[in-house]
């Protein structure tokens, strides 16, 4: 029975390698199956459809940019409208201020609700993924390297209530999960 | 669906493992130092140092270093800023415009069309910065409560190029960044000095790849190209509006935000060849990545733009002709046939004549001659900021206000210098990180698919 990471402390979960996404992806319609909760497939790339065949919605992070998009609307709304109108507001040529010169404010309106969403959907992107940190019981697999290169990993969480690891390790090895590892923390 | 697909070009040649693809491009990264290496830094460092000296001096001494003058207000600093925005405008192009219309060959070069994009703002935005004149005043531009109750006017098109040309940068570097987060995770996990992989560990934030990970980042990848692709059109269209929502005849055209973003994607792109030529010729496999189909892909988008802009030159002719504004006539007079008679002259043939050779697949395949071609819309785009902004300045309203602009030698050397500048940055960034983004090559492999090899 192979084992990574530090034998005395928790076990994180089992975790399986495959050689290729098709594979990753018919285990993964698996397992969802299955009804584990608290699994993740690992790839070097994006696959396609995987979302669905982990069963997972779409990702919340439009909605949250919306809002972040619409916060930088807001300020440049109000700090424009503000010093034009009521602090120091400029006359010249005897041409009309505040709200009436609306079409000039439209340029900032627009850079600083593309930066304030820009900048929500990379903060927010991390921080719903847990990043950054700087290490996690994973990387004490030395397999798990191969992620990053050409290797596709499933790993089940020790937290999932259906896990035990016996079960877990005929499931993965059914699915034709290889070197089948169970990960401890550090 | 008939029997016989036809076959898409194979976007990664030779049949190139995904193993190939990390291994090959992390070597890069990897490998000593090479020679050339160390002999272009020779050249581009004290470039660099030069530009730096010459700030300095400015600085130091005031604008009237350069030859800024009365009639001639804006020079070399606003045409050398426009041309390097410009450049950058191809990098967020391929990156987020090429990304959204699903257009999948723009893989193997937006990583390093974006670095170009960061480099290039670097290079502008020491224009606008310095020439206001008193640096350490420049924070006067911010909207911050100060102790002498002013307020900026916000009605104002400079105004709205700062919050323009910062926000793109900043979205720029975000992007970018976000897009190195798996590569640099590819590099960490293949490290094997202690020292590089806990630098490249900490820059790739703890990245392990799993699904639950990349669902929000294909989000946030997404997200950020709907945003940067209204960003840079937008960028453009404010830095012509410094020029078209002033009053000054030759200027003050509605043309000119729809032209300045073609002419930019068109100077873009002939940067991006500029350097991927070579960067190719000392990589050769990356010529299995970065193919003789992308190329050809390129130079059709420089003869689009090119024939874009050839019309918005015409169609600046007619509309000056047509306004029966005797001042405007004479501005496109001055343009065409004054004193800078030369300049116009020649940006016609750099930016409309010599790239209808590639109308040519001979000219679009061959990539020496690709590489000379793309030289000139380089030079050409840069005369054309020039033709815009010396010519009408020196032609003004009354004869008796009409001058000449004559550069300094603060002027050459600093411009000179910002290439230095941006070839340098352009080095580190080839030494210490992936030069083309490996994890989105990998996804556009057949057996990414994760239906590969099924029946239909």
């Amino acid at each position: 029975m192979r084992t990574a990471g530090n034998k005395a402390s928790p076990v994180y979960g089992i975790a399986a390698e495959f050689s290729c996404a098709r594979d990753l992806f018919r285990a993964a319609e698996k397992i969802r199956d299955a009804g584990f909760r608290r699994w993740d497939v690992f790839s070097p790339f994006p696959i396609d459809g995987m979302d669905e065949a982990m069963g997972m919605r779409r990702s919340l992070l439009g909605k949250i940019v919306f809002l972040g998009g619409l916060a930088g609307f807001l300020v440049a709304g109000a700090i424009q409208f503000a010093p034009t109108t009521f602090f120091y507001p400029l006359l010249v040529g005897g041409k009309p201020n505040g709200l009436f010169t609306a079409p000039a404010f439209f340029p900032i309106l627009f850079e600083l609700t593309i930066l304030a969403s820009a900048i929500t959907a990379v903060a927010g992107m991390l921080v719903m993924n847990g990043l950054p940190r700087l290490n996690h019981a994973l990387f004490n697999w030395d397999r798990f390297k191969k992620v990053t290169e050409d290797k596709f990993f499933v790993a089940i969480e020790s937290g999932d209530p259906k896990f035990s690891e016996r079960s877990v390790r005929d499931l993965l090895e059914s699915l034709g999960g290889t070197h089948i590892t169970t990960i401890h923390g550090d | 669906m008939t029997d016989k697909e036809v076959a898409r070009p194979s976007l990664v040649l030779n049949r190139r493992t995904m193993g190939w693809i990390s291994s090959y491009i992390s070597s890069i990264v990897e490998e000593r130092t090479p020679t050339w290496w160390w002999f272009s830094m020779g050249v581009t460092v004290p470039l660099t140092l030069l530009c730096l000296a010459c700030l300095a001096y400015l600085v130091s001494t005031g604008v009237g270093v350069w030859g800024n003058n009365h009639p001639v207000g804006w020079a070399w600093d606003i045409t050398n800023f426009v041309f390097w925005i410009g450049i950058g405008h191809a990098g967020t192009l391929i990156s987020a415009i090429l990304f959204l219309t699903r257009q999948k060959w723009r893989t193997s070069i937006n990583r390093a069309a974006e670095a170009m994009t960061l480099f290039a703002v670097v290079c502008a935005a020491i224009y606008p910065a310095l020439h206001v004149g008193r640096v350490w005043m420049v924070w006067f531009l911010a909207p911050v409560p100060n102790s002498n109750g002013i307020w900026q006017n916000f009605r104002s098109p400079l105004l709205w190029d700062v919050f323009a040309v910062s926000t793109y940068f900043a979205v720029s570097v975000m992007f970018w960044y976000t897009g190195l987060i798996p590569d640099l995770a590819t590099v960490r996990d293949r490290c094997t000095s202690k020292i590089k992989k806990c630098i490249y560990g900490i820059m790739a934030l703890g990245w392990r790849g799993g699904n639950r990970q990349w669902r929000h980042y294909e989000k946030a990848y997404l997200i950020l190209a709907g945003l940067s692709t209204p960003l840079v059109l937008s960028v453009h269209s404010v830095v012509s509006f410094d020029f078209a929502a002033s009053v000054i005849p030759g200027w003050h055209t509605t043309i000119f935000p729809p032209y300045f973003v073609a002419g930019a994607i068109f100077g873009g792109f002939a940067m991006v060849l500029t350097i991927m030529i070579p960067a190719c010729a000392l990589y050769k496999p990356l010529r299995d990545l970065v193919t003789a189909d992308h190329v050809e892909r390129m130079c059709k988008v420089i003869l689009l733009m090119s024939s874009i802009i050839a019309y918005a030159y015409l169609m600046e002719l007619f509309t000056a002709w047509y306004s029966g504004n005797p001042y405007e006539r004479a501005a496109f007079y001055y343009r065409a046939a004054g004193p800078y008679w030369w300049a116009y002259a020649a940006m016609i043939l750099c930016n409309v004549a010599v790239p209808q050779l590639f109308w040519f697949k001979f000219f679009r395949t061959h990539l020496l001659w690709v590489w000379i071609i793309v030289q000139f819309p380089n030079v050409g785009m840069w005369l054309e900021r020039f033709a815009i902004v010396a010519t009408t300045l020196t032609r003004d309203f009354t004869p008796s206000a009409w001058g000449m602009f004559h550069p300094t030698w603060v002027d050459v050397c600093t411009f000179a210098g910002t290439f230095g500048l941006f070839a340098t940055l352009f080095l580190i960034f080839i030494r210490f990180l992936p030069m083309i983004c490996m994890f989105e090559v990998k996804a556009v492999l057949p057996e990414a698919d994760p239906h590969y090899g099924e029946e239909r």
